[in-house]
């Protein structure tokens, strides 16, 4: 079923978009472009500005400055009810008052629409819910919920569809079952998502680009491959999976790698992931592309080679296992390493070599906090 | 077991059962004087109290003693006028203070409650020097009356109402704008059937209210007579059986309306 067959999607597109509150800014001076029919995720911690500017696209939110175009035209003042964009809401914000036939009617109702009954049942059907449209959403359960909320605005072929946390309340399996189920809905009926959530895990799965916010400003934008293995700040490092993040100075920079000196080793980085050219910076490097081996055995891997760690800790997980190692300068890196059963499990206190391959390093500028993003898991 | 300790664990299981069935009697048994009575012929005895014999005649002529069906029907009209324009206004004053932040806010939250906590005799004496101090001493009546209920039902209103609203999620009026529907059609399509029920529940407490009123109304009727007024005047010389018939009646109707409420809430549970 091709529900925005009959209009061509627009592409949404914010500019300088600002919005101040009386004690704080919100967002700060926020330029996007949302592709068509793209899977969009806003991506950062609460408080970070995403559900406001979300907000501010639905027309829930006055922008203090700056415009929001769809296509050609401008909508940053335009009542909510007469913008082609449709909300789900966090917490659902179904009527409690309706059936889940007439929650999902509302829309098509007030835009005095013909054969709504028909649509109703396609749209249920897409969910799976037609055998409920009788029960009130008080007598549903919170997936049920969030597929009628999901069907009350999908109905109206919005040409942007706005989601703001919309798993948030549901458990973790419940909740990656709806991860998949909405990645597919959006690809069978191709609208442009543009998701909101804290849960990194969650943008990575469903989402085709990921703008990663924070403090009212994008810190970086790009496809989950390209953010996870490049990260420009700290906080994209971070905030996106984990980083070991390390102190060093740069040696050189010629051609398109730069060498930095870090603690007395020479290690050396892909120019177009050295976001740092010269001076002081931080090295970068993600648990899993940190290869260990005991003191002196070989590792498969060219050059970046550490000696002189000991394991401090042992987190057996299962899939994989966690190590931290402490390095000579004090600092504990982590190690994640899969449990292929080729080594047994190294113990603590085992002295260890420590290398990665250089094509899997990033470089960061000193000047950003290196604690930035790190999360109290959540 | 001995028969003793088998009564005391009877008592025991039951013990609840037993003194909600006495607080239940305790509760009726008035009601059920007062519909008994409205079958007393008592026209062989002076003594109005005591119940003689059986007789429909009081049902066939509700409106024989004199005056009452007319303060019956005053005390109607003083009812629904006062329960319209309170539940309107009331209304309105509970979306302001829920809804719109305004200097005062807090101090007309709490004024809002004067009315119900000062005693009645007190509101009533003071409403009736006013209204003599501003000319109306000469006219008091059924206008007096209505302005003085509207005053005091103005306050149940309020609270009720705003109980309602402050529960109602402000998502469901986004989630509403945000599917297309005006300023307008939100609030008669979502707003106001979800606020519905209190407004309603604000009327019919507004009503039982004026009708029943007697102290502020007695103060500022003037040679108007209300129901209430007309029964209290009769009780000094024998409290004609008609009443009975009139409180019967009154009964009834607010058993219907519970009654109906509560079938029309299962039936939407059930649906």
């Amino acid at each position: 079923m091709s529900l925005a067959a009959d209009r061509a999607s627009r592409s949404l597109r914010l500019t300088a978009l600002t919005k101040e509150f009386a004690t704080f800014t919100a967002v700060r001076s926020l330029d996007l472009e949302v592709p068509a029919g793209s899977f969009f995720a806003l991506l950062g911690p609460s408080g970070c500005g995403k559900t406001t500017t979300l907000r501010m696209v639905a027309g829930l939110e006055v922008p203090t400055s700056g415009s929001i175009h769809l296509g050609d035209d401008e909508i940053t003042y335009e009542k909510p009810y007469r913008r082609p964009v449709n909300t789900v809401f966090q917490n659902y914000a179904l009527f409690p008052h309706l059936d889940i036939h007439e929650n999902v009617a509302f829309g098509l109702r007030r835009r005095k629409v013909k054969d709504v009954d028909r649509q109703v049942k396609e749209m249920l059907a897409l969910v799976e819910l037609e055998s409920q449209a009788k029960k009130k959403p008080p007598q549903m359960s919170g997936g049920q919920q969030q597929r009628v909320a999901l069907a009350r605005a999908l109905i109206n072929r919005p040409e942007v569809l706005l989601l703001d946390e919309p798993l948030g309340a549901l458990d973790l399996k419940l909740r990656r079952a709806m991860q998949i189920e909405l990645k597919r809905i959006q690809t069978e009926v191709g609208l442009t998502f543009v998701h909101v959530t804290h849960d990194q895990e969650e943008a990575m799965t469903m989402a085709d680009t990921i703008a990663v916010m924070n403090g009212g400003v994008i810190e970086q934008m790009g496809s989950p491959a390209e953010l996870y293995e490049n990260p420009r700040t700290t906080f994209v490092a971070n905030f996106l999976g984990q980083s070991n993040l390390i102190a060093g100075s740069v040696a050189s920079a010629e051609g398109d790698v730069v060498r930095v000196d870090m603690h007395g080793n020479q290690v050396s980085i892909p120019a177009e992931r050295a976001h740092a050219r010269s001076g002081e910076g931080w090295v970068g490097i993600r648990p899993e592309k940190v290869l260990l081996a005991p003191a002196g055995e070989p590792i498969d891997a060219p050059g970046n080679h550490l000696t002189g760690g000991i394991v401090t800790d042992v987190s057996f997980v299962g899939v994989s296992t966690q190590y931290l190692v402490q390095m000579p300068w004090g600092q504990e890196l982590m190690a994640f390493e899969q449990n292929t059963g080729r080594r047994a499990v190294l113990a603590k206190g085992t002295k260890v070599d420590v290398s990665w391959r250089p094509e899997f390093s990033f470089l960061l500028p000193a000047s950003q906090d290196v604690n930035a993003g790190v999360l109290e898991e959540a | 077991m001995t028969g003793l300790q088998r009564a005391g664990r009877w008592i025991g299981e039951h013990l609840v059962l037993a003194l909600g069935l006495l607080v239940m009697v305790y509760m009726f048994v008035p009601i059920a004087v007062v519909m008994l009575m409205s079958f007393n012929d008592n026209s062989k005895s002076r003594n109005v109290y005591a119940f003689q014999d059986f007789t429909w005649s009081n049902w066939a002529h509700p409106c024989r003693p004199n005056g009452m069906c007319d303060a019956v029907v005053r005390s109607i009209e003083i009812g629904l006028l006062a329960t319209l324009v309170a539940t309107i206004l009331g209304s309105l004053a509970a979306f302001a203070l829920v809804r719109h932040d305004f200097v005062g806010r807090s101090a007309a939250n709490t004024v809002i409650f004067l009315p119900m906590a000062s005693p009645e005799i007190v509101m009533g004496s003071s409403l009736l020097a006013l209204f003599v101090a501003s000319g109306f001493g000469g006219r008091l009546g059924f206008v007096t009356i209505f302005i003085a209920h509207v005053m005091f039902c103005l306050s149940f209103v309020i609270v009720t109402v705003k109980a309602r609203l402050t529960g109602l999620d402000e998502n469901l009026e986004q989630a509403a704008m945000d599917l297309y529907a005006s300023e307008w059609t939100t609030f008669w399509r979502v707003t106001f059937p979800l606020v519905f029920p209190g407004v309603a529940a604000a009327a019919l407490l507004s009503f039982s209210l004026s009708f029943d009123d007697f102290i502020i109304t007695n103060l500022n009727a003037g040679q108007t007579v209300t129901f209430p007024m007309f029964v209290w005047g009769v009780a000094q010389r024998g409290i004609p059986m008609q009443v009975n018939v009139v409180g019967t009646v009154m009964f009834l109707i607010s058993m219907f309306l519970v009654l109906g409420n509560m079938l029309a809430t299962r039936k939407k549970v059930a649906a």
